[in-house]
């Protein structure tokens, strides 16, 4: 492999917009403050004097109105890139999402694809209380029609909205403004990644930790940390959460037999209970003990900072779980 | 030294799991004492033993699966020679050397029976490849379960079986020692293996004769006055020992074939008993032509409900030397059975039915049953088959002297 660089999260996302607004003149970025205001959380900034304000579009206060403006411009040849500012605001989106973008490739009888890609922010940890650190992924992830991503890693931000971009079906990026200042190495030539599996991180024999999004780091952490402990723990980053590819993870679990599911959405009815419950179906003989998670506790996110950690599984809680699961 | 083998309890049984042994070693044991309970295709079955002697020591252990004529154990008779071979003999030979057990039987204390033992899947899985008695080993997982590494480090130990065993399993995977009574499916599957058995390798011949019932329900109405409803008759009890009877007279049908006829000293009948959760069993009712029709209904009194619960004694399943099945009441007018090999007949009564019927130039209507023979022609002809039928009916038309 050449060279490595040092870039952030917000970066990566922000070249990968730029990448693919340069290769197609078709595509266009809309979503509120994308524009002047460079990004709710300067993802964007700069770009608007980049490309101008046809292609970089400030849109009013009406998640419904835009979101279904950007459908409307795919189904009539465009590319465009809706940027829901958070998840939190999505729920106002929802009804052009799951009801048209999902829907309409089926209900046009195979005649209309929709190729539109939706962006949101998502997830807990900068303390903006219950309203505004929702870790809805779940929802999303359960309506067929859709492509529903989740940006674990600094590569994946850089390559996975270039690959959305070729999908005929619409895509939902969740990426985690938690982590937009966090920095990490990526290969210089970084481009655009595959969006159909999951992907083993680090590899392991004693225990497979399955997990997704900000989930990610926080397991490979864990992961390096019991070496210690002299677990050999395998992490396996689902990325895709619809539809869900099964293999990868099965088949880490047939090799370690045991498996830790990471997340921080709430437990109940989550992308846990889906990945556990295929694991039950399809690789129950293959456990040596019980298939368990660690996951958002099931309150309104509090705002306190102590408060907001208590609330998602933290490396510490990982470590602990993995040791009580191996060595009770 | 007196080996105890897995018994064949019908010829659709290639193998049982023993369940549970009934007696320790050191105890005294007689003929008819229950050893063990061994689960087959057709239930949990109590085996008898028919040797006297001592206990000398176990060779197979609980929830082990093993083919027939395997050796489960081994019984001091006060002879040093071991008699029954037709087993390795290096298994047999050491404990004449060293008589009493080598290896510390049981060190940890044994699961209680009943009590579920937790254990991962995978575990399991492996302790099954490797034939390990999970009752014995202490879990090390989750809860205290067993898991993948316990079962590697019994493995190290030897907590494992000979080669011998493990060559054996491996010919019989499926091991499951969970229910007394056995799933449908394997109950279906073990009357397949039997019938196609019979299909496949006996040729049939049928005869068929109707036969005048009215003096043998007349004896029965009879007999029946004076008795209390437990003790009545029915006259199905009347069939059979007529049957008896009439294998005594035409003793080559009492018989097995196994590369030529072999006539049986004892007439024990088999009785077919269907079940209400699907398939049959038939259980023997033991030297049917010395017992009296009283004794006969007894015994099936006792036998049937033991037969639907699944709670038959190993000679009731292994010693019949003749079958009848027999369609009762409100069902078909004839039945056509086949065979359960290595028998050489099957006798049919349809139901018994008011028919018209001459006899002496008279038509009447009387209680008339259809009777069918299922013969192996191998061994014997329908002569034979016929003569047996005569006196079947001669038999009937006596029932006083039954």
């Amino acid at each position: 492999m050449s060279d490595t660089i040092k870039i952030t999260y917000r970066e990566a996302i922000k070249q990968a917009i730029r990448e693919v607004m340069q290769k197609d003149e078709r595509v266009f970025l809309m979503g509120e403050d994308v524009g002047n205001y460079g990004g709710a959380f300067a993802v964007s900034k700069g770009l608007l004097k980049e490309f101008g304000a046809d292609r970089i579009m400030d849109v009013p206060l009406s998640e419904s109105g835009f979101t279904g403006a950007g459908i409307g411009a795919s189904l009539a040849g465009m590319k465009p890139i809706v940027e829901v500012m958070t998840v939190n605001f999505s729920l106002l989106a929802m009804d052009q999402i799951f009801n048209n973008a999902a829907t309409l490739l089926h209900m046009s009888g195979g005649q209309l694809n929709v190729p539109v890609v939706i962006r949101m922010g998502c997830g807990i940890g900068r303390q903006l209380a219950a309203q505004h650190s929702h870790s809805w992924e779940p929802f999303f992830a359960h309506v067929p029609g859709l492509i529903v991503l989740s940006v674990g890693t600094h590569e994946d931000a850089r390559g996975m909205l270039l690959s959305a971009m070729e999908s005929p079906d619409p895509v939902v990026i969740f990426e985690y403004t938690f982590m937009l200042n966090l920095e990490k190495e990526i290969p210089s030539n970084s481009g655009a990644v595959e969006i159909k599996k999951a992907k083993v991180l680090r590899e392991g024999k004693d225990i497979s930790l399955i997990t997704y999004g900000a989930g990610v780091y926080k397991c490979l952490e864990a992961a390096e940390a019991l070496k210690e402990e002299g677990i050999d723990a395998e992490v396996v980053d689902l990325r895709v959460l619809r539809p869900m590819d099964e293999e990868t993870f099965l088949a880490s679990v047939k090799k370690t037999h045991r498996a830790l599911v990471v997340e921080e959405a709430w437990k109940s009815i989550s992308i846990s209970s889906e990945v556990i419950s295929r694991i039950m179906e399809k690789a129950f003989f293959d456990l040596d003990g019980p298939v368990e998670r660690l996951c958002g506790v099931e309150v309104p996110i509090p705002y306190p900072k102590d408060l907001e950690d208590a609330s998602i599984p933290q490396v510490s809680d990982i470590l602990e779980k993995v040791k009580k699961m191996l060595k009770p | 030294m007196i080996k105890f083998q897995m018994p064949n309890l019908g010829a659709d049984m290639e193998a049982g799991t023993l369940v549970e042994w009934r007696k320790q070693p050191g105890e005294l044991l007689h003929r008819g004492d229950i050893i063990a309970d061994v689960e087959t295709q057709k239930g949990l079955i109590e085996i008898e033993v028919f040797d006297e002697g001592t206990l000398e020591k176990f060779l197979v252990k609980e929830g082990e699966k093993v083919p027939v004529g395997t050796v489960l154990a081994l019984i001091n008779d006060g002879k040093a020679e071991v008699s029954e071979s037709a087993v390795p003999e290096e298994e047999a030979a050491k404990p004449e050397i060293h008589p009493i057990e080598e290896r510390p039987e049981t060190p940890q204390k044994k699961t209680k029976k009943g009590e579920r033992i937790k254990i991962s899947p995978l575990a399991r899985i492996i302790a099954e490849e490797n034939h390990v008695d999970i009752s014995l080993l202490k879990g090390t997982g989750p809860e205290g379960s067993i898991v993948k590494k316990d079962i590697e480090k019994a493995i190290s130990e030897g907590v494992q079986q000979t080669q011998e065993t493990q060559k054996k399993t491996d010919e019989v995977k499926e091991v499951s020692a969970k229910s007394a009574a056995p799933n449908a499916n394997a109950m279906r599957m073990a009357v397949a293996a039997a019938m196609s058995k019979s299909n496949r390798e006996i040729p049939h011949y049928y005869l068929e004769k109707r036969v005048d019932m009215s003096k043998a329900m007349d004896w029965v109405k009879e007999a029946n006055k004076e008795r209390p409803i437990q003790k009545r008759l029915l006259p199905v009890a009347l069939l059979i020992k007529a049957v008896a009877k009439a294998l005594d007279d035409v003793p080559d049908l009492n018989a097995t074939w196994e590369n030529g006829i072999l006539r049986k000293n004892e007439i024990n009948i088999g009785f077919v008993v269907s079940l209400r959760s699907g398939g049959i069993v038939v259980p023997a009712i033991l030297q049917t032509d010395s017992k009296t029709v009283d004794e006969i209904m007894e015994n099936l009194n006792d036998i049937i409900p033991r037969a639907r619960a699944f709670k038959l004694k190993s000679s009731e399943l292994s010693q019949s030397t003749f079958t009848i099945t027999s369609i009762g009441e409100g069902g078909a007018d004839k039945v056509f059975g086949l065979i359960y090999p290595p028998q050489v007949g099957i006798v049919g009564f349809g139901e018994i039915s008011e028919q018209p019927f001459a006899d002496e130039g008279m038509l009447g209507i009387r209680p008339v049953v259809d009777v069918t023979l299922a013969a192996d022609h191998r061994a014997t002809d329908g002569i034979i088959g016929s003569k047996f039928l005569a006196s079947l009916n001669r038999h009937l038309q006596n029932p006083e002297e039954l």
